[in-house]
């Protein structure tokens, strides 16, 4: 890879300091380390993996308003975590939180309960018990 | 409280933190030269290990390796440890943070570092951070992160966070690394850079004998494997999988081409400081691979953006695999030879 072919496809690291690094080569030959913005392949393989999860999160949203699910497992794929990782997080067995994936075990849950949950998650109590717009 | 280290970004994180900890005890070494020094080249793709659904393919060691490598390698003395109580990691890092003024590697993970973007948040638990200074007053840290393009900050919450991921590739329990003393004379690069080329030659084609994950034949295994995988997961989940390939390839701080291309300039650097004209010509080479893998990060990449254009199949792909395989194959057994050639000249 040449220098002057080294990406800039800004696309996720707008607005932030995270940038890549390329290594490549000038016109005499040489490597050089150069920042690059981003890369279209890489951005399109990221959207790709971003995509799935949005779908599973479609999937689930229309099960809650169907009342056959709870809040909690949409919020919990929304953050990429299975059961036994927000288990892990929770320190809630991975039993009981799949008991608190049905609405009614969810609607009776203790304020601790939630609160546990929403950190986990890095919500509020309140938007843990409801769907996003 | 802030050492005095100097932000310079670098394509991989453990690079970066490593150079960061060697750069405050004096030694400067190009992040090339510290990735080829700890033979840090690698493939690996290996079915059974499980990363968020998907088996694991790689392009770096694990975690923790090139460390470990480089270090025994210089003759530096270093410590690593693992604080089960997280009251207890933190007052270590305090300790040597304030008290002993020394700076400290952290292995962090990326989901609750709350200076990437949203996009960049998983549960991957195998990043590198240097804490090199602590704001008394609003109890901040100061991190070098070698994928920011300036310091960042971090409060004490979100660090021990990080610190104490779980879960995810596997759970850290606030992993940290420093280095305790180093040698007053450094040691000539020039028997070392040898030896690291024709170790990770030897990773690369015949290390783990009977093993067929790892290196160049991890690479025809994936090539084999790939046809395979629309009819075995069926068109969507297999276009998820090439996607994880690409991403491996490039996002995680390759500085290109699975690092290839960071290896072109440890050979190029290492042309230069042991006067071994020859390694050039090996540089121009694999730099001709790593443009070969971007091509393949291109073409796959088309696939699943559904490019109508584009007629790339799950058999063109393992097509350009096996290719690759047996150019960077070749590569490493003449790359060897060469190196062989003047280990035995220097009567190494």
């Amino acid at each position: 890879m040449k220098v002057d072919e080294v990406p800039q496809d800004l696309k996720y690291y707008k607005g932030s300091v995270v940038r890549d690094v390329n290594y490549a080569v000038d016109e005499n030959g040489q490597y050089k380390a150069v920042i690059s913005d981003g890369w279209t392949p890489k951005n399109d393989a990221l959207d790709m993996a971003l995509d799935e999860v949005s779908q599973q999160c479609c999937q689930i949203a229309e099960r809650v308003r169907k009342g056959e699910s709870s809040p909690l497992e949409y919020h919990a794929a929304k953050n990429l975590m299975n059961v036994r990782l927000l288990s892990d997080y929770t320190g809630i067995p991975k039993r009981k939180i799949r008991r608190h994936f049905r609405p009614e075990n969810f609607a009776a849950l203790d304020d601790g309960t939630l609160a546990k949950y929403a950190e986990a998650l890095r919500i509020t109590v309140a938007e843990l018990k409801c769907l996003p717009e | 409280m802030e050492l005095n280290i100097g932000h310079r970004p670098s394509a991989h994180c453990e690079n970066g933190a490593i150079s960061a900890l060697l750069r405050f005890h004096g030694i400067d070494l190009s992040e090339p030269m510290i990735f080829g020094l700890a033979s840090g080249l690698f493939f690996s793709h290996v079915p059974f290990v499980d990363v968020g659904g998907m088996p694991l393919t790689s392009f770096r060691t694990v975690p923790g390796f090139l460390f470990k490598r480089i270090t025994k390698l210089l003759g530096i003395k270093t410590e690593t440890a693992r604080y089960f109580n997280r009251e207890k990691g933190m007052r270590r890092l305090d300790d040597l943070l304030l008290r002993e003024k020394k700076p400290v590697a952290l292995v962090v993970g990326m989901y609750y570092l709350p200076y990437i973007p949203k996009e960049y948040r998983f549960h991957f638990n195998g990043h590198n951070i240097c804490i090199i200074g602590k704001d008394e007053e609003t109890g901040e840290y100061i991190v070098l992160d070698s994928n920011a393009t300036q310091k960042v900050t971090i409060s004490r919450n979100d660090l021990i966070k990080v610190r104490y991921a779980k879960g995810g590739t596997y759970s850290l329990f606030g992993r940290m690394y420093w280095i305790k003393s180093v040698p007053e004379q450094m040691p000539d690069l020039k028997p070392l850079i040898l030896k690291a080329i024709a170790k990770n030659c030897r990773i690369m084609t015949s290390a783990y004998r009977g093993v067929r994950y790892v290196g160049v034949r991890g690479m025809r295994f994936l090539s084999e494997r790939i046809r395979t995988w629309e009819k075995k997961m069926g068109p969507q989940k297999a276009l998820i999988n090439v996607a994880q390939v690409v991403r491996m390839l490039e996002e995680i701080g390759t500085g290109g081409a699975g690092f290839r291309f960071i290896y072109g300039a440890f050979l190029q650097e290492a042309a230069q400081r042991t006067g071994i004209a020859e390694l050039n010509d090996y540089s121009t080479r694999i730099t001709e691979i790593g443009d070969l893998w971007r091509t393949f990060a291109v073409r796959a990449s088309r696939m699943f953006k559904r490019r109508k254009s584009e007629t790339c199949t799950y058999d063109d792909l393992g097509d350009m695999l096996l290719n690759l395989a047996s150019k960077e194959e070749a590569f490493y057994k003449d790359l060897e030879k060469a190196v062989e050639k003047y280990m035995d000249q220097a009567g190494l």
